[in-house]
């Protein structure tokens, strides 16, 4: 039974961009649903206006991005902005993919909480967020 | 925490800010009784949106459906809502919520509201808490509210009791013909959509649940069937005047009127039920002598009465 007083975390995950490797969002989707976190996917092919308008209809806490193709140095940031523009900078934007250290260092700077890499083990992820939410670990 | 009592919700609301709404609807699911001011504070320009439910089994293209139904909506500039439930994982309680997906092309009209709701994760259960969204989503000025819900457990009874024309999708495919669909899925079905049309094997789909329906006692409104291929949105106009007619049915036949008299029977019997169990959970917990006699004894029903009948 979900408690009532706490806010039970809501993820919006998606791919952004032209990038169809989508195995590993599905299996942190999973990985997350099994955490006990409610994680709405919008599928592939997502521009960031549309993740952002998903998480606001969703009243989500959390954006996690899933980039592969190279282009994370745009997207990550364009998904902030977007959430600047729409006074919704209380979400919080993470996720993964294929990406190099360095940007991972930038793109933390630009406002992205937390990014994984390849072979990050599922529980890594799990633990982050619950640390991150500590009131509400799940539902 | 603040936004429990957010004081500016409703002037957010009011404003026409979705992340009101969003976090409105957020209250209702947790059942978080702040809400309830707002609720009451809308009441006044409350409007009654039009609501239709789809049910069937999982993969039968609802989401899919639905998609179209709304952009033949937003064609005719009606707005649109969508309440679309999932099940909740029994063993984390988490969820992976997406009929979304197919949805996203509407993602980014103002006119389209799509929230995504664990079935499961409701106190007091889906019809509950979708009457209570229905009202807020009336209230933010939607015209029309579509309800999916995947036919698992009790979900589609419960999306039925609240919407006022019950949409039931099969497919041709072997694992919901006629035969599997289950029992009291005739009761709540206005109209069948027999999707995926463009499979082999409607037309015998069809042809059984025509004889199927032949049998069922004589009725004031008899269900159509109807076929779509939602992926290529064909059929989509046909079952939208189909939903229409039976809108039209329920106000000529004075059912919609019992309809939403039934309606706030039941839903006053639900939030009763609600505020007992709230009670009896909190009298237990504040008073242990009772709660030391109640596990001596183990009489549920005499504990029950005795809370119900203190005074407050
Ligand atoms: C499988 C695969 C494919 C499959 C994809 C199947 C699918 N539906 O996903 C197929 C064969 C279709 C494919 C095609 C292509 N691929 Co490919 N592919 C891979 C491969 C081998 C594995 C990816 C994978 O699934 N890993 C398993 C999952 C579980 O891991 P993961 O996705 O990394 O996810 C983990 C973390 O990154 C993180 N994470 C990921 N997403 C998210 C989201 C959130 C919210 C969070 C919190 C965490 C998180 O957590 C996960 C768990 O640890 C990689 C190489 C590699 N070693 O990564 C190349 C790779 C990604 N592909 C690559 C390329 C170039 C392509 C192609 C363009 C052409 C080609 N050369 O084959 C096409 C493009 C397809 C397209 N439409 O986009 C490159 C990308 C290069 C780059 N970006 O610099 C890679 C790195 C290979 C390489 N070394 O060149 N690919
Ligand atoms: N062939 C065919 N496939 C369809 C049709 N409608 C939906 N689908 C597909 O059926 C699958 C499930 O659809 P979805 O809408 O998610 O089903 P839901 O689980 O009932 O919501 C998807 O792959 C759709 O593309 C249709 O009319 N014909
Ligand atoms: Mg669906």
């Amino acid at each position: 039974m979900p408690s009532t007083a706490v806010r039970p975390v809501r993820i919006v995950v998606a791919k952004v961009g032209l990038d169809g490797h989508d195995r590993g969002v599905k299996v942190v989707a999973r990985a997350l649903r099994d955490a006990g976190y409610e994680v709405i996917y919008t599928g592939l092919r997502q521009t960031p206006e549309m993740v952002v308008d998903a998480a606001l209809q969703e009243d989500a806490q959390v954006i996690g991005l899933s980039i592969h193709s190279g282009a994370h140095m745009t997207l990550f940031p364009a998904v902030v902005e977007e959430l600047k523009r729409r006074k919704a900078t209380d979400i919080i934007v993470f996720g993964g993919g294929i990406i190099p250290d360095d940007d991972i260092t930038a793109l933390k700077k630009r406002g992205v909480e937390k990014i994984f890499t390849p072979g990050t083990p599922l529980q890594d992820i799990v633990d982050w967020l619950r640390k991150r939410f500590p009131d509400s670990p799940a539902k | 925490m603040g936004e429990n009592t957010d004081p500016v919700l409703l002037k957010r609301f009011r404003s026409g800010d979705v992340r009101a709404l969003a976090r409105a609807i957020s209250l209702i699911e947790r059942r978080d009784e702040s809400v309830r001011e707002l609720e009451q504070a809308l009441r006044p320009d409350a409007k009654t949106p039009g609501v239709a439910g789809f049910t069937g089994a999982p993969g039968t293209g609802k989401s899919t459906l639905v998609d179209a139904v709304v952009s033949l909506l937003r064609k005719k500039q009606s707005s649109v809502a969508v309440l679309a439930t999932d099940p909740n994982s029994p063993f984390s309680g988490g969820a992976i919520l997406g009929d979304r997906i197919r949805m996203q092309r509407h993602a980014l009209d103002p006119k389209v509201f799509i929230r995504s709701m664990g079935a499961r994760g409701h106190l007091g259960g889906l019809s509950l808490a979708s009457r209570e969204a229905i009202r807020l989503l009336g209230a933010f000025g939607f015209d029309e509210v579509i309800l999916e819900t995947v036919g698992v457990g009790q979900s589609e009874l419960e999306v039925a009791a609240v919407a006022d024309t019950t949409v039931v999708v099969l497919t041709p495919n072997l694992g919901d013909s006629v035969q599997m669909i289950k029992a009291g899925i005739l009761e709540i079905a206005d109209i069948f959509v027999v999707n995926k049309a463009d499979l082999d094997g409607y037309t015998r789909v069809m042809a059984e649940l025509r004889a199927m329906l032949s049998l069922a006692p004589k009725a004031e409104w008899k269900p159509p069937i109807l076929a779509t291929v939602a992926s290529r949105q064909e059929g989509v106009e046909q079952l939208w005047e189909a939903v229409l007619a039976h809108r039209r049915h329920l106000e000529k036949s004075g059912q919609a009127q019992a309809l939403s008299e039934q309606r706030l029977r039941d839903e006053t019997g639900e939030v009763a039920a609600e505020l007992a169990r709230r009670r009896a959970r909190q009298a237990l917990e504040d008073d242990p002598e009772l709660a030391r006699r109640l596990l001596a004894d183990r009489t549920p029903y005499r504990t029950a009465e005795e809370i119900l009948d203190r005074k407050r």
